[in-house]
């Protein structure tokens, strides 16, 4: 039995602390630095900030207390470096913003779901078919690097934070929220070139895997307290409808629940 | 060098639902049988406990229950002037791997193609007159009849204690049923699953239209049911968790929960997992198998004597080993010979998403809980103003609300940032969508042969696909997708959004594992692999089960026609064959 209920206390979580300033605060910080290059500063002092688990220095709303704060990077990481992990949890940041309810990629840790996938068989590509020739052929044949999502993230990274140096003199995690989103788009639409890989092959997994960060059961890591799932209505595995399913148009009213129970922060082991 | 094995009876490469209905039937004849099965063995405890399975990532993300492609994948091209290049992970489609097949894994949406489906060519022909089908393609009658495959249709209704409501006993219409299919012995055993509240908002709508909508018969359970081999199942919680799962609660119908219990007692049957069948092994005058050899789980390989070998394999897996080992006449393009890998066909579809202001509660469902129209199947409907050949059905499923993969968005919604964000928060709940499921014909370019570069683990050649949608069937759906439109804005939404499907095939987005083809069935040995029973025409202790056996496909999920085909053919070996070996139709 390779997965049960019991014994799953999180084994990667980090200490808790409450989220010390919520996405469009520090937004507003950094744009408002960001061409007078303090930014990276900012940026650092806010990281820092991040590993003082002392609920008084930051002072805490009742909305910041309730949701954990993602891991510390070189605690939590089991695959990404920290530069990796640095651009993964900006660029998910801007792909689902936290906002003013805190239900978006940072509060839900998508971050940690990925760096999870790809350090497992999935980032490993463990049952993909990878023997060659490779040939890049059509859209519609699929994916044909030679590269496993572990690698491609990788590589990708590297190339993207080589473009944000060359263009923007920082990398792509110290840049603003405005700067990340016109990035975002080029590597998407395909306009922005890397060096190594096709960077819109490289957005759409990043894409993929930031939604199933966000809605896969928080047990992976992701949907930390079931933010994505809060965010669109849906009750978790909740097993049997039968008493709801003719109740047309009502509300279903029950909690949240996950493979794990309904705390939302426990994690699977492996 | 193959260690040799005792010899057994009858063996079965694949054990999924042909397998098992194979095995049932035939260890009734005192016979000893012997499943071979590439996966593992599964059943619904452990495997599916509602405790673990109920796991978008791992099932449905992952691939947790489908074929491992890092050992056994096909290449893809569109056409013959493309380079075929390997299918590197999963997407268009899903076979299985492990004990019960896609039988595990299915919605449980169980069909009965038309009698006219059986019977394309001619009585296209006939209608419409011999111009009217494209050159090219390669459609061809069944060999077989929808009066004959009835009682076996009937068999599996009962096996799996399907739930509906008829439209059609024995010719007598039935009110809330669907009226356009064929006659039926009798009615479901289980009435209508409960329906959810977009099901009822499609009824209404098809209705205002004029449309004679349908509950979707269902192989999930309504209520309690112990069926004909005495084995009992549970009535259906709704849980949404279906389709690339298998059922935790003993109410979607598999090989496990209908006849598995039944059969694994046996003593003469006996079921060795793990092991891939690579060559079925013919006589030296190549007219007669004498056996199989398989690899087990440690590499090691075996050569498996059994007198009469029947390939239960996902689809495409059947033409493939039928290819590498040599039986019968590969099919080739260029001149139009040859028939195995010929006919290789698929399903079209195509969704119009609906937004609505209520609350729909989508992760309420389950797999076959929908319902449909069938005015523009099969022949239903007057083809000679539309110019093509096929159809479908339209229906609204609502399968479950799971929210990685099934949620819909407004189609003028953001892709992400914040304005995606909003999308969700605000149509998840309120959504719902409406499935267009097309059949595909067959053609002289759309086949499957033998890989000249790529291999699999045992260095054997890749299956090669070659196929794309031609206009016939580009138009069709279009023409589906249109009816289905009339019918979203018949429900009133706030907004709809129409997905057609257009442009070449594509093997990365899901569209359905309705694989067909490769092993035809027919009347001709020049044109089809197997005789009407299924029976190879040049190795006649050689049987081919499944959809690849269908020379093009319908408009319907293939199941129910793969099941009564398997019933078919047993009882065929079981009462002629096995009393007289040799071919069952002389030509």
């Amino acid at each position: 039995m390779p997965y049960r209920r019991s014994h799953m206390h999180g084994n990667l979580e980090g200490p808790e602390v409450p989220a010390p300033l919520r996405a469009p605060e520090r937004e507003a910080e950094q744009s408002a630095s960001a061409n007078d290059g303090s930014s990276v500063t900012r940026r650092s002092l806010l990281n820092a900030a991040l590993l003082i688990p002392a609920a008084g220095i930051l002072g805490c709303s009742p909305r910041a207390a309730s949701h954990s704060a993602i891991p510390d990077a070189n605690s939590a990481s089991t695959f990404f470096n920290p530069e990796e992990r640095a651009f993964v949890e900006a660029a998910t940041e801007r792909l689902i913003p936290d906002e003013e309810d805190g239900l978006g990629a940072r509060g839900a840790a998508v971050v940690v779901f990925i760096d999870r996938q790809l350090a497992g068989p999935y980032g490993r590509a463990d049952k993909w078919y990878m023997q060659g020739p490779w040939a890049n052929g059509i859209p519609g044949q699929g994916y044909q690097l030679k590269l496993t999502p572990g690698e491609l993230y990788q590589t990708a990274i590297r190339d993207v934070n080589a473009w944000c140096q060359k263009n923007h003199a920082h990398s792509f995690a110290t840049l603003s929220g405005a700067e990340q989103d016109e990035i975002l788009h080029g590597l998407e639409s395909g306009d922005i070139e890397l060096a190594d890989v096709p960077a819109k092959v490289f957005f759409t997994m990043l894409w993929k895997n930031t939604v199933e960060g966000f809605l896969a059961d928080p047990m992976y890591g992701g949907n930390r307290n079931f933010a994505g799932w809060k965010l669109v209505g849906f009750p978790g595995p909740r097993y049997n409808y039968v008493s709801e399913i003719e109740q047309y148009g009502k509300p279903y009213t029950l909690p949240t629940v996950g493979i794990l129970g309904r705390d939302g922060t426990r994690l699977r082991k492996g | 060098m193959a260690n040799p094995l005792k010899p057994v009876d009858i063996v079965l490469v694949g054990f999924g639902w042909t397998g098992s209905i194979l095995a049932e039937q035939l260890t009734g004849t005192g016979l000893n049988v012997l499943a071979l099965e590439r996966g593992k063995f599964r059943d619904t405890v452990p495997d599916f406990a509602t405790t673990q399975i109920q796991d978008e990532l791992r099932y449905a993300v992952r691939d947790g229950l489908f074929q491992d492609t890092a050992r056994d994948t096909l290449t893809f091209r569109n056409s013959e002037d493309q380079t075929a290049l390997p299918m590197r992970h999963l997407g268009s489609f899903l076979p299985a791997v492990g004990v019960g097949g896609a039988g595990v894994h299915w919605n449980g949406q169980l069909w009965r193609f038309l009698p006219e489906d059986f019977v394309i060519r001619s009585h296209t022909e006939q209608r419409y007159g011999k111009a009217f089908i494209p050159a090219d393609m390669t459609i061809q009658d069944w060999g077989i009849t929808y009066p004959e495959l009835e009682p076996h249709y009937d068999t599996f209704d009962y096996l799996c204690g399907i739930s509906g409501n008829a439209g059609n006993i024995q010719g007598q219409i039935q009110a809330g049923g669907n009226p356009f299919e064929g006659p039926r012995r009798r009615g479901y055993p289980l009435p209508p699953l409960k329906r959810s509240y977009p099901t009822m908002l499609f009824d209404k709508a098809a209705k205002d239209i004029g449309f004679k909508p349908f509950p979707c018969p269902a192989a999930n359970t309504s209520a309690p049911y112990k069926n004909p081999l005495d084995v009992q199942m549970g009535a259906c919680t709704y849980c949404g968790y279906c389709e690339w799962f298998g059922c935790g609660n003993y109410s979607k119908a598999s090989p496990q929960t209908t006849i598995l219990p039944v059969l694994l007692k046996r003593g003469n049957f006996s079921l060795r997992t793990g092991c891939d069948v690579t060559r079925i092994n013919l006589d030296s005058t190549g007219k007669q198998a004498t056996g199989v050899t398989y690899v087990d789980s440690q590499g090691r390989q075996f050569e498996q004597p059994a007198s009469l070998v029947i390939c239960c394999a996902f689809a495409q897996h059947n033409a493939l080993l039928l290819l590498l080992s040599k039986i019968g006449k590969p099919y080739d393009p260029k001149t139009n010979t040859g028939v195995v890998g010929r006919n290789y066909a698929y399903q079209i579809t195509s969704a119009v998403d609906v937004f609505l202001d209520e609350i729909m509660n989508p992760f309420m469902g389950a797999g076959a809980l929908g319902q449909a129209i069938d005015e523009f199947n099969g022949d239903n409907f007057d083809h000679g103003p539309q110019g093509f050949v096929g159809g479908g059905y339209i229906a609204l499923w609502t399968t479950g609300g799971r929210p990685i993969l099934q949620h819909q968005l407004p189609g003028d919604a953001p892709k992400w940032g914040a304005g995606w964000k909003k999308a969700m928060a605000d149509n998840y709940l309120k959504s719902a969508s409406i499935a267009t499921h097309g059949s595909v014909m067959s053609y002289r370019g759309s086949y499957l042969d033998l890989d000249p570069t790529y291999r699999d683990v045992y260095g054997d050649p890749l299956l090669r696909l070659t196929f794309d949608f031609h206009p016939n069937e580009i138009k069709m759906s279009g023409f589906l997708t249109d009816k289905a439109t009339l019918i979203a804005q018949a429900m009133k939404p706030r907004s709809l959004h129409a997905k057609p499907r257009v442009g070449h095939y594509s093997i990365v987005p899901y569209q359905t594992t309705h694989n067909t083809g490769g092993c035809a069935m027919g009347a001709d040995p020049k044109t089809s692999v197997v005789n009407k029973y299924l029976q190879s025409w040049d190795v006649h202790n050689v049987f081919v089960m499944g959809s690849s056996v269908f020379p093009q496909n319908a408009g319907y999920n293939p199941t129910g026609t793969v099941a009564a085909l398997a019933y078919w053919s047993a009882d065929a070996i079981k009462n002629r064959y096995l009393k007289s070996p040799g071919p069952l139709i002389q030509v």
